[in-house]
């Protein structure tokens, strides 16, 4: 090493990334899924779904206070939060499918980092203009004109961000009533809080973190080529067709040399700032605007399309040893694939199942620890239980508990009023608790194993009645 | 190299400390701007600290404790009075209610009856569960509160006289009774014939023998001819399952020949009227209670 060689740089300094406007297919589909995902995202707490008087009537909420999520037919209890680990398999299964067929399509399209940096993007170009004017801008002192252009542009941002922020809070509250309460500016302290913290991480994340956050913070693009193989959709250049590169004046033949003419359209247009004729890279999203920039030169130079698209390396393969394009077979069913969708099926077929057989009604029984047991003076024997009667129904309900197992039994429900074990009243969707005490002749073990059953009461000859059991044990002197 | 010139790290171009271990020179990086940043906010912040809270100690103060008062006047003191306050002002909607309410009120009102189950099971931890154990239990000498064998009545107005004037406690109107040390008046024979009467009442044997004679003569104006005690008295139930001190007979001749008596405190001047009373429905709760 001489000694005049430059020191070392340990943190490179990150370049800002003006991606350049572009217009084509993919840039039109890309519109049109930020269009859809937001609106999902800003209408959907505003969609009713009606569950009877008792019950809250928006489709989607999650009602922290009470303790219970709705998702149109869908009521989820605290304790039953596995069905939230069944939709996350499901989602992270569907996301390998999709990625193993089409690449990184997630990441290009339907991420929210990257629709509401799209977003961001957008209101930048409105206010400072397209790349060239948005690097000019960057570099020029500051003056007036630049001060009322990045005044602007930041807080058109934070203005996305607070109604981001905003739209959040309505999946948790009844949103025409805290819409306005808003309006009214009778916010709650935490859902303020809530609001505020979003459109804060909204203006971080879109306006400056940007593919940063795809680098460096997400997990799923440093896995996501354990999800590719020859067979997936990805962003190609076509090396063999492209290459040489250079310039190319109008006229000149195309003979000897390749299509690429260097311009680096695909380069401006790249959001995450990358070369995409370096070959993929962990960087690229997927998104196809450097394949709507590419194909728009094409045009120009009266070449045909594709130069940059999405295909298969084995597509890619297949090509260059000379085989016809539409012999070549694409795979989409293939193990990885075949793997994808069987995950699905079943988990799908599993949370099916079970949400519709969930069960209205469930029953716990707590057996009491200290004591035990309680001698009588008669010589018999007293249990105690805690009883929980989980009535999920959306109206009041009686029950009768019953023990099964257990001979010459009594049951004695402890509280107010006239409770007995035969008219247990439990309120719409709610828990109700007991106190009952068992009394039986004393057993000859310390442990006997019993059923508590449930049963719903009422009128005769009603529809099915529900029940429940739960396996307890009754507890004995054994000497 | 001369002294007053500072060595460069040839590699990275920064200056070196002078510190060299094992061959490691260490290098004279400042601080990262951001960290400094964050340092220097923080202690700007810190002022602003003193100025809203009590901070500074002083020489003088209001006697117990001195200082800088805050410029709002907070205190960990009266941030703890007012949650005592809060939690009072929540009981007081229930209490003033309780209080009016008569036991048979209480135990048709599903909340007032919750309400005396918790503010009782709280009580009982704090001033019962010493003898009587944290489930009522008790143990030997202790009485267990869970069954159905009451020495002065398990209704809940009994319970709550039990409570409020204590047994052989410093109370004009205290429950008071004393089983004569039989050990003075009768042999060990006799003694030992008695407790074989005392224990075929409830094992059901029949029994032939002088213990009979011997338990009416002495014993059953307590206890009762058929044993079965006599509530007025304390006199326990003699003819039941469930022993107060012991069920063998060697527990039983050790009872007659020098009897133990147990001691409950009254809480009458210990606890407030509300607090016994919640006491009482909670003991009653426990699966004992009588009508």
């Amino acid at each position: 090493m001489s000694d005049s060689a430059a020191p070392i740089k340990f943190f490179e300094k990150k370049e800002r990334v003006f991606p350049k406007r572009v217009w084509g297919k993919y840039r039109k589909l890309k519109w049109a899924v930020m269009i859809v995902t937001l609106a999902i995202y800003y209408l959907a707490p505003f969609l009713r779904w009606d569950r009877g008087p008792l019950a809250p009537d928006q489709a989607i909420l999650i009602d922290m206070p009470a303790r219970r999520a709705y998702f149109f037919f869908i009521e989820i209890w605290p304790q039953e939060v596995y069905y939230l680990t069944g939709i996350l398999i499901l989602a992270a299964v569907a996301l390998f499918f999709v990625t193993s067929l089409f690449g990184r399509v997630w990441c290009g399209y339907a991420c929210p980092q990257t629709v509401w940096t799209d977003l961001f993007v957008w209101v930048e170009r409105i206010v400072q203009g397209d790349r060239a004017a948005r690097m000019k801008l960057k570099k020029a002192p500051w003056s007036l004109g630049k001060l009322w252009k990045m005044a602007l542009t930041h807080s058109l941002w934070l203005l996305i961000g607070l109604l981001t922020g905003g739209a959040w809070v309505f999946y948790f509250n009844d949103a025409p009533t805290l819409l306005d309460e808003i309006l009214h500016l009778h916010i709650p302290t935490t859902t303020l809080g809530w609001i505020l913290a979003l459109t804060f991480s909204t203006y971080l994340m879109a306006g400056f973190a940007r593919e940063q956050v795809c680098m460096y913070m997400c997990p799923y693009s440093r896995f996501q080529s354990a999800m590719f193989d020859k067979d997936t959709m990805i962003i190609t250049y076509d090396e063999d067709r492209g290459e040489p590169r250079g310039k190319h004046k109008k006229g000149e033949s195309w003979d000897g040399r390749g299509h690429c003419i260097d311009c680096t359209a695909c380069v401006q247009v790249c959001p995450m700032g990358i070369d995409i004729r370096d070959g993929l890279q962990m960087e690229c999203i997927a998104c196809g605007l450097c394949v709507d920039a590419c194909n728009n030169i094409m045009d120009k130079v009266d070449l045909p399309h594709g130069l940059i698209r999405y295909d298969t390396t084995h597509n890619q393969e297949e090509r260059i040893a000379g085989r016809e394009e539409k012999n070549i077979n694409t795979h989409i069913l293939r193990p990885r694939t075949f793997w994808y969708m069987a995950i699905l099926s079943v988990v799908g077929a599993v949370m099916l199942y079970s949400l519709v057989n969930r069960a209205p009604l469930d029953l716990h029984v707590l057996h009491d620890r200290n004591p035990l047991f309680v001698t009588l003076s008669d010589g018999a024997v007293r249990n105690g239980y805690n009883v929980k009667i989980l009535n999920k129904a959306y109206d009041d309900k009686y029950y009768r508990l019953k023990v099964e197992g257990l001979d010459g039994y009594t049951i004695r429900i402890q509280g107010a009023g006239d409770v007995t074990p035969d008219n247990l009243h439990v309120f719409a969707d709610s828990v109700g608790h007991f106190r009952a005490f068992v009394t039986a002749p004393k057993q000859n073990t310390a442990r006997k194993e019993i059923r508590f059953i449930i049963e719903e009461v009422g009128e005769q000859g009603a529809a099915e009645m529900q029940t429940d059991v739960y396996e307890s044990h009754f507890a004995s002197s054994n000497h | 190299m001369s002294d007053n010139q500072v060595e460069k790290d040839a590699v990275s171009g920064v200056e070196t400390t002078g510190h060299e271990w094992d061959g490691i020179k260490e290098l004279n990086n400042p601080a990262p701007r951001w960290w400094l940043g964050v340092l220097l906010i923080s202690i700007i912040w810190s002022i602003g600290y003193w100025v809203v809270y009590p901070a500074w100690p002083t020489l003088s103060g209001d006697g117990e404790r001195g200082g800088t008062k805050g410029s709002f006047g907070w205190t960990q003191y009266s941030q703890l009075k007012e949650s005592q306050a809060e939690i009072v002002a929540r009981k007081a909607a229930y209490l003033d209610r309780f209080n009016a309410a008569s036991f048979d009120q209480i135990k048709t009102d599903e909340e007032l009856y919750a309400f005396a189950v918790a503010g009782g099971a709280s009580a009982f931890k704090d001033n019962c569960a010493t003898c009587h154990g944290t489930g009522g239990t008790g143990s030997a000498g202790y009485p267990n509160l869970l069954d159905d064998d009451w020495l002065w009545g398990g209704d809940v107005n009994t319970i709550h006289e039990t409570i409020r004037a204590g047994v052989r406690a410093n109370h004009d109107e205290t429950r008071f009774s004393e089983m004569p040390a039989f050990g003075e008046m009768l042999s060990g024979q006799e003694i030992s014939h008695i407790s074989d009467y005392v224990l075929s009442f409830s094992s059901g044997a029949a029994y032939d023998g002088e213990g009979k004679d011997l338990f009416e003569m002495q014993c059953a104006s307590c206890h009762g001819e058929d044993g079965k005690g006599i509530r007025d008295f304390g006199a326990p139930n003699l003819a039941d399952a469930i022993w107060f001190y012991g069920g063998t007979k060697g527990d039983i001749m050790s009872q007659i020949r020098q009897p133990q008596h147990g001691v409950m405190p009254a809480w009458e001047a210990r606890l407030s009227e509300s607090t016994i009373r919640q006491l009482a429905i909670y003991v009653h709760s426990l699966g004992g209670g009588e009508e």
